[in-house]
């Protein structure tokens, strides 16, 4: 890749969508593409030979179910855990101790941690590259990069388009992530519609307030003519210390067919996952469903920071 | 002589140390307090009158001479102020309090699921803003305003 690579994407670690800028972000995004139609053989060579360590101290399906997928389809052997409670972490071990280690099994790591700010210092302190899958309620960067995708793909561009949170704006990564993403790009207008309690908090309007047109409310019927996408969130019970509180919120977003007779023909609804019951299964089918695709594309970005980051190294 | 002080404020000068002037009113006590300084002679002089800022704090600290990382830590409390490095009762070095681009182990970070409130690590801040303070934690980017800063200054 070059110089063009160099330039394009200096990181050497994806610890925080922060980290990135727009032509970083877009430099993934065409790789990820070029992986997605490349046949399966051709990328068996690509991380052939070398060793993905997956880390994963807190529960995921799709995450951790992807990236291994991703790292076999590039011919990579993957070692590592999906439960804390069968690594040494059991016996007392730290983190930074736990990497150190690792780092000297491995040609990269792929962390999922319940400590925030557990990539970053995993980053610091490794001497192989550091994928954060995900680090308490911080950053999950890749998720960021598969739901910029998914958009990409469907829409054929990110910028000048309208798109709504919806739900757990407080809590939930993934919208705090994409807000940050989506304010590097053009003329995106985001409405962020979610209950009082669970709205998108202050910090995060005000920083990126500064570069898109921010619109909110709770009523999400009003915006839907002009809505783009909706990424629709689970509103999570365990964040929840008052269980009546949560109870007033948890249905107060449902999605089903209904909702398609006042939205656009190309509007689409996204979803992080797993759902409760805030999407219908009777939308599953119609042409607004794009969750599972969303999901799936999880596969191709996954190989794309597999692969640049594997030909990049850590110095 | 070092011409630090205000007129009717009865504080025995410094000979051989600091003096920390224009603290903002009522502040001093904080400053003394981070600065954790033991077996020195140390001068107060608060909310005394000033031209420049109306009322002020003051703190002599005879004998010791503060480190680039105590500055820092104390810019937290007393930005705007003045350092005084004072030798044989003259000022030889002024230095305007400011705070660092990147504060390392001054204060601690409010977010107890921070990977620095969880294992033996320094804290490390970016400083975002300066008008008002805002500081994002580089481990964790929680973000802490003014208040938060000072309240968990170590």
């Amino acid at each position: 890749m070059g110089d063009a690579f160099d330039k394009e994407f200096p990181l050497t670690d994806i610890v925080s969508i922060s980290d990135f800028s727009r032509s970083s972000i877009e430099f993934v995004l065409q790789q990820a593409d070029l992986m997605e139609k490349t046949p399966r053989e051709k990328k068996l060579g690509l991380l052939k030979g070398k060793v993905v360590a997956s880390l994963f101290f807190e529960p995921s399906t799709r995450t951790r179910l992807s990236f291994e997928t991703a790292a076999h389809n590039l011919g990579a052997s993957v070692v590592g855990f999906a439960d804390a409670a069968t690594s040494s972490t059991k016996k007392g071990e730290t983190l930074s101790d736990t990497i150190r280690m690792v780092s000297g099994y491995a040609d990269l790591i792929v962390l999922r941690h319940f400590i925030e700010g557990a990539a970053k210092r995993a980053a610091e302190i490794s001497h192989c590259n550091v994928i954060n899958a995900g680090d308490g309620s911080n950053q999950h960067p890749t998720q960021t990069l598969l739901d910029l995708y998914t958009i990409q793909k469907e829409f054929g561009k990110i910028d000048g388009l309208s798109i709504c949170f919806l739900g757990d704006l407080k809590y939930g990564r993934t919208v705090h992530g994409l807000a940050y993403a989506l304010a590097m790009f053009k003329k995106i207008k985001l409405y962020l519609v979610a209950p009082e309690v669970l709205k998108m908090p202050k910090a995060i309007v005000e920083e990126v307030g500064d570069r898109i047109e921010i619109v909110q409310g709770e009523k999400l019927e009003e915006f839907l003519p002009e809505l783009d996408v909706l990424y629709s969130t689970r509103i999570q019970k365990e964040r929840f210390l008052d269980l009546l509180e949560y109870e007033r919120v948890k249905s107060v977003y449902v999605l089903d067919k209904k909702l398609l007779e006042s939205t656009k023909e190309s509007f689409r609804i996204m979803h992080p996952l797993p759902r409760i019951d805030e999407i219908h299964p009777e939308l599953d089918a119609t042409n607004a469903a794009l969750y599972f695709k969303q999901a799936a594309n999880g596969i191709p970005v996954r190989e794309a920071l597999l692969d640049i980051l594997s030909r990049r190294g850590k110095a | 002589m070092s011409s630090i002080g205000v007129k009717g404020v009865y504080v025995t000068p410094v000979q051989n140390g600091t003096a920390l002037d224009h603290l903002n009113p009522g502040t001093s006590l904080k400053v003394l307090e981070v600065l954790k300084i033991k077996n020195a002679r140390i001068g107060v002089a608060m909310n005394v009158e000033s031209k420049k800022m109306g009322l002020k704090d003051i703190v002599f600290i005879e004998g010791v001479e503060l480190s680039p990382e105590e500055t820092e830590k104390i810019a937290f409390i007393g930005k705007g102020g003045t350092l005084n490095l004072i030798k044989n009762s003259v000022v030889v070095k002024k230095q305007e309090l400011n705070y660092p681009q990147i504060a390392s182990g001054i204060f601690k970070c409010l977010n107890p699921c921070c990977i620095t409130n969880k294992e033996l690590l320094e804290t490390k801040f970016h400083i975002v803003s300066t008008s008002p303070l805002k500081a994002k934690c580089h481990y964790c980017e929680a973000r802490m305003d003014e208040n938060e800063i000072t309240a968990s200054i170590k």
